[in-house]
């Protein structure tokens, strides 16, 4: 384990004590210490322009009372900081003068991952080679590819909490990226791919010959698709959607409007809907934080609880939020495992971690031929969500245009628009071919980026489609 | 305390001088400090506190045309020579980049004018505190306004120090006070909609009335309420202030020289063509007193200057640092950094006239997801707006916009109101065809 204090004015016991005195008359709070390192190595228009490598070092102090939270962050761990932040702490939450203190947490020593540096798995130059090897490899499917831009990232971030008296915990959580996006163009149209793999789990087990191929070939197989795509249609249609990434659709639609802080600040429009039918009895909504070596998993959340299993749908009733400790507090829950940050400069809030709906028992096959007019979601972009009105949005990267039950053509340049209460019962048919992302998800909230997990079986539903041809 | 000059320059020189003598051939360095303080109400109780202070360097080494970088925030001896080592040695490692270089040094920015960036004045968390229960009184006076999503005020104060191996040492103070409030509309019988507004300053003393800034929201998420859904038509467009500066965006991101120089940009043939219709102006001034957008050099110590982008509707420029100047033989305009203040000339018309160029048409206030791609040239986004027909209009949401970023650019007319709030900055616009709305 890291030692955070060997090189600084303070022994551990000092920095105990000052959590003591600072923390044990407010509800909750901790001392959150992280020391990472990152790699990035990226080749682009046929060279490497630069690598990077970053530390990133530095503490978060926090203190809860009731409803208000104060807290500091510095990236100088020393004696006289850490005694700012506590006055920083005591001066804001001043004025409440009871408190129920609580430092209970539920602890765990399952271990999703291995402690291991992705890093240094493979030396830079190995790493440099690799991806010129895939440049190449890339460019010689098609001389219509223009530019190619392949990266490696891998990062290996420790933290710790200390809480009152003493409690310590802390984790190791690797994690490895590799991307490729690229450029075709045949007469004045330009299309893009893009395609990645990664997790938790060891460098190799992303970045084998067999892997690091079928990265590029589906990446490529998007931007080909789209040479000769046609315009998107717009207006309500039928949406088929494939299995795995199309999850981005529960995270929008769904997932962040079952996130605890929006909850107790009842704005989020399921707030008064627990136990309430909210969608057809086909749908069963999980968020996982804990299966082994996926992106968004966890060992412990980056409040120190044990991350877990949490069904919020279940055959169509809504069961549960996803809470961090503030908001399972409010609301008179437990805490689910939900509490991260980005980083040591941020106060942790209730976030996402794996989310996937559960099989059905439909195909996509027969999904398509219930179609009269629709479009098939081949690959879908990113997406976002206004929580207090439940209106999401995502961007389609291929997409194929149904005609009476069969494929007809790939479309381009659509957007998929719904409400999020509305789109939950409107899936009519879900397949029975589940399958998780491979490993590319990153999820936004209020300025802080974490890595996330996304899964859905095949399924159709009603949606807004935003093409060009009216 | 922010850091004084000397110190950053202390480590700034350290870097350099550590880097050559590790046989670096070159380096620059940037090292900066940022104190922030920020505190957030929500329904007129405060939620949360937040302070930070961070120090941070950001080095390159070159050797010869090889080029790494590193970025930390633990600064000590020991940590930075460990730092630059391994740069040095990942820098070795690289194939030769022949585009690599520092900014030549006749670029390079020479006595500096004032441009009123520093305000050292400052405000304490519970004048802040003061400032928001003002903004939430008068928003929560508006008896639709069913609760307060949160609002903020923030100080931001930093000091940096820019410096290469060729001699350059420049930095300066900036100063920024923020405030912003989200609120949640909700009326009898209707969903809850929410809608935002903020003001961010150099100078204290220029911040919004918190009064305006509380009313000013409370309208926007008002007129949101009880929206209707719309057919899939094409129709007249008018895009509000603040979502047509994104017109500008998706501009700056297809004329960057790196998405010509890797020819990316659906744009990268049009230099010196005709993009938008001949009335069209597009200016960039990184030297407009006290805005936070300025910059009198950019980030490699390149002079910014004022600069037209798009001239009588020709593209002119493209925005360059020093290593995409190299690929395109030409030489850094000073936008290693990106724009600054960029804007479109105002039009000719007023705001009331952009509104009778049809029987009906649609004004956007909100959109959804991105502003178009600047590589495919396709513009798709979610919507909510105001449908005018025959004189009156009503709320409608949840639909989209299709179409091509060409289209938007050649079927723009502006109004006349254009002002300075944002790093880009464009007047209301209508786009009077060529625009795909897709409802039910």
């Amino acid at each position: 384990m890291n030692d955070f204090f060997k090189k600084t004015d303070l022994t551990r016991n000092e920095v105990e004590k000052i959590i003591d005195e600072t923390l044990l008359n407010k509800d909750d709070g901790e001392l959150y210490l992280q020391n990472s390192i990152n790699e990035n190595i990226i080749l682009d228009d046929g060279k490497i322009k630069n690598t990077n490598f970053n530390k990133t070092y530095g503490m978060g102090f926090r203190g809860v009372t009731e409803d208000v939270t104060a807290y500091c962050h510095t990236n100088s761990i020393d004696k006289n900081s850490l005694i700012d932040a506590s006055k920083n702490i005591n001066s804001t939450l001043k004025s409440f003068k009871s408190y129920k203190h609580n430092n209970s947490i539920r602890k765990t020593n399952e271990k999703l991952y291995s402690d291991h540096n992705p890093i240094e798995a493979k030396t830079l130059k190995e790493k440099i080679n690799l991806l010129n090897t895939v440049d190449q490899y890339l460019r010689s499917k098609s001389n219509l590819i223009k530019q190619v831009t392949a990266s490696i990232s891998t990062e290996k971030k420790n933290i710790e909490i200390i809480k009152t008296g003493g409690m310590t915990l802390s984790d190791n959580q690797p994690l490895t990226s590799f991307k490729i996006s690229l450029i075709m163009k045949k007469g004045s149209k330009n299309t893009q791919g893009s395609y990645a793999a990664g997790g938790r789990m060891t460098f190799d087990s992303y970045v084998n010959e067999n892997n690091w191929k079928h990265v590029c070939d589906e990446a490529f197989r998007q931007a080909e698709m789209n040479l000769d795509a046609i315009k998107a249609p717009a207006g309500e249609m039928d949406v088929v959607l494939n299995n795995g990434w199309s999850g981005v659709l529960l995270h929008e639609a769904l997932g962040h409007t079952l996130e605890g802080d929006f909850l107790y600040k009842k704005t989020s429009v399921f707030h008064d809907q627990i136990g309430n039918k909210i969608g057809n009895e086909n749908i069963t909504v999980v968020d996982e934080g804990n299966i082994s070596g996926r992106r968004g998993s966890l060992n412990i959340d980056d409040e120190g609880e044990k991350t877990q299993r949490n069904v919020l749908i279940e055959n169509g009733k809504l069961i549960k939020f996803m809470h961090d400790r503030l908001s399972a507090k409010l609301t008179k829950n437990t805490p689910t495992g939900n509490g991260r940050r980005q980083n040591y400069m941020f106060a942790p809030m209730p976030r996402m971690t794996n989310t996937f709906m559960m099989n059905g028992k439909n195909t996509r096959e027969e999904m398509i031929k219930s179609v009269k007019k629709g479009i098939y979601v081949d690959a879908l972009g990113g997406g976002s969500v206004d929580i207090v009105s439940g209106q999401f949005n995502f961007g389609v990267n291929n997409a194929w245009l149904i005609e009476n039950g069969k494929l007809i053509a790939p479309v381009e340049g659509a957007t998929l628009i719904g409400s999020g209460p509305e789109v939950i019962k409107k899936i009519e048919m879900i397949g029975n071919d589940l399958k998780l992302d491979n490993g590319f998800g990153t999820c936004g909230k209020s300025g802080q980026l974490v890595p996330v997990g996304l899964g859905i079986p095949s399924c159709k539903v009603l949606m807004t489609v935003g093409g060009s041809k009216a | 305390m922010l850091k004084e000059k000397k110190e950053l320059e202390n480590i700034a020189v350290y870097c350099i001088e550590a880097s050559i003598k590790n046989t670096a051939t070159n380096c620059e360095v940037k090292v900066e400090n940022i104190i922030s303080e920020t505190v957030n109400l929500r329904n007129k109780k405060i939620e949360n506190s937040d302070r930070s202070d961070i120090l941070s360097v950001d080095i390159a080494t070159y050797v010869n045309k090889k080029k790494s970088s590193t970025q930390f925030t633990y600064i000590d001896k020991e940590n930075t020579n460990i730092m630059i080592e391994k740069c040095i040695e990942a820098t070795k490692l690289l194939p030769d980049n022949k585009f690599n270089s520092l900014p030549d040094k006749k670029l390079l920015a020479k006595n500096v004018d004032d441009l009123l960036l520093f305000d050292k004045s400052t405000i304490s968390n519970e004048k802040k505190l003061e400032y928001l229960k003002e903004v939430e009184d008068a928003a929560l006076s508006n008896e639709l306004i069913y609760q307060t999503n949160g609002s903020s005020f923030k100080q931001s104060k930093s000091n940096f120090i820019i410096a290469n191996s060729d001699g350059l040492l420049s930095g300066y103070k900036k100063s920024e006070f923020s405030s912003f409030t989200d609120l949640v509309a909700k009326k009898n019988g209707s969903g809850m909609e929410r809608d935002y507004y903020y003001d961010s300053k150099t100078y204290l003393e220029d911040i919004i009335k918190p009064k305006d800034l509380g009313n000013n929201a409370a309208k926007l998420a008002v007129r949101k309420l009880n929206p209707k859904k719309t057919k899939t038509e094409s129709i007249p467009i008018i895009f509000e202030k603040r979502i047509s500066k994104n017109i500008l965006e998706i501009l700056s991101s297809a004329i960057s020289g790196s998405s010509f120089a890797r020819g990316s940009s659906f744009l990268r043939k049009k230099l010196n063509s005709k993009i938008f219709p001949k009335n069209i102006n597009i200016i960039d001034d990184p030297l407009i007193k006290k805005s936070i957008y300025s910059m009198p050099f950019d980030k490699e110590g390149v002079k910014s200057e004022k600069m037209y982008l798009v001239k009588n509707g020709i593209l002119e420029n493209v925005i360059l640092d020093t290593y995409y100047a190299k690929i395109l033989n030409k030489e850094s305009n000073g936008r290693a950094s990106g724009l600054s203040n960029a804007f479109f000339e105002p039009g000719g018309k007023s705001y009331d006239d952009l509104f009778d160029c049809g029987k009906k048409l649609i004004l956007i206030t909100d959109i959804m997801g991105t502003f178009g791609n600047s590589t495919t040239g396709e513009f798709s986004c979610g919507a909510t707006g105001l449908y005018y027909e025959q004189d009156s209009f009503y709320p409608i949401n949840n639909f989209t916009l299709g179409g091509k970023i060409e289209d938007i650019f050649n079927n723009i007319v502006l109004a006349d109101d254009l002002d300075f709030k944002y790093s880009k900055n464009c007047p209301t616009a209508l786009i009077t065809e060529g625009l795909v709305v897709g409802g039910y």
